[in-house]
């Protein structure tokens, strides 16, 4: 059941993708391309994807959030990170140089794989190659130092 | 490069489904809709056992423009200008950027401003920044 539920949620937040038109990369780069403001070549559409979808989650995660538990877990999972150190700069900043360069980032770039052809699978192969790494060197990182020389 | 038309009304409304899926996810899981997190756990390795609902979800994902298709007999516009060997440099950036700096447009952008935390107002401030900068080089200086 909760498989299921978790498939409908990602058929849902594809098709808003899709509906928004993010899910079209020159759409994407053509908000990024504020030089073009002056043109008239800007399209703002992004900002308005932004704004709805974060004045549902506003209103919605209160509304949940007032209840005790998750219908499929026992508890929330919060993110509980609060210091502003120098991987949320850093990851953002190489993050969004990629998304930049190709107009994708990781939603649009996994709803293109079944209508974008080859282009959207090198996309996501080298998004997968990508997170791969960071995980890898996040874990190298927060072992021991002895642990690591051992090895 | 390609020319889109601006189009707030269908956007407000794609982005209200968004919105709508996130809380959805946190309603039935607890969990933020992070695609980046969700992604690169389907990597091991795996700390949970919550592999089935993200390959799901992803699933779901990819399902959603081909429903679109079935439904309407209209192919999704979609123009990827970026050549394969500049996919690939874009990809490794978005996936390593976006798992160093735990989320990226919908954990952080959408999922981290609706919250109201500092964090993703500071991560969603510098992705904006580089991108933005990235696109005035990539157009208009090279």
């Amino acid at each position: 059941m909760v498989i299921l539920v978790q498939f409908l949620v990602g058929l849902v937040f594809g098709t808003g993708l899709v509906v928004s038109g993010m899910s079209n990369p020159a759409k994407v780069l053509n908000f990024l391309d504020v030089a073009a403001i002056p043109s008239g070549g800007w399209d703002a559409s992004l900002a308005f994807v932004m704004a709805g979808a974060i004045a549902v989650a506003f209103v919605g995660f209160r509304l949940v959030l007032r209840r005790a538990r998750p219908v499929f877990d026992t508890a929330f999972h919060l993110p509980t990170a609060r210091e502003i150190d120098s991987r949320i700069i850093l990851g953002p900043a190489i993050f969004g140089i990629g998304w930049g360069l190709a107009g994708f980032c990781p939603g649009p770039a996994l709803t293109a794989l079944g209508t974008g052809g080859g282009a959207a699978a090198i996309f996501v192969a080298a998004m997968l190659a990508g997170m791969a790494g960071a995980r890898w060197l996040a874990n190298q990182r927060s072992l021991p130092r002895s642990a690591n020389s051992r090895a | 490069m390609a020319l889109t038309t601006f189009t707030p009304l269908a956007s407000l409304l794609g982005g209200a489904l968004i919105g709508l899926s996130a809380v959805m996810l946190m309603a039935a899981t607890g969990r933020i809709a992070g695609i980046s997190g969700i992604a690169s756990r389907l990597l091991p390795p795996y700390g949970d056992n919550g592999f089935g609902g993200r390959l799901a979800f992803v699933l779901g994902l990819v399902a959603a423009p081909l429903a679109i298709m079935l439904l309407t007999g209209t192919v999704p516009a979609q123009v990827i200008e970026a050549g394969p060997a500049l996919l690939v440099v874009a990809g490794l950036l978005v996936g390593f950027g976006s798992v160093w700096g735990n989320g990226c447009t919908s954990g952080h952008g959408v999922c981290g401003l609706a919250r109201l935390s500092p964090r993703s107002l500071v991560a969603t401030l510098v992705f904006m920044t580089t991108a933005i900068a990235t696109v005035f080089v990539t157009r208009h200086l090279l």
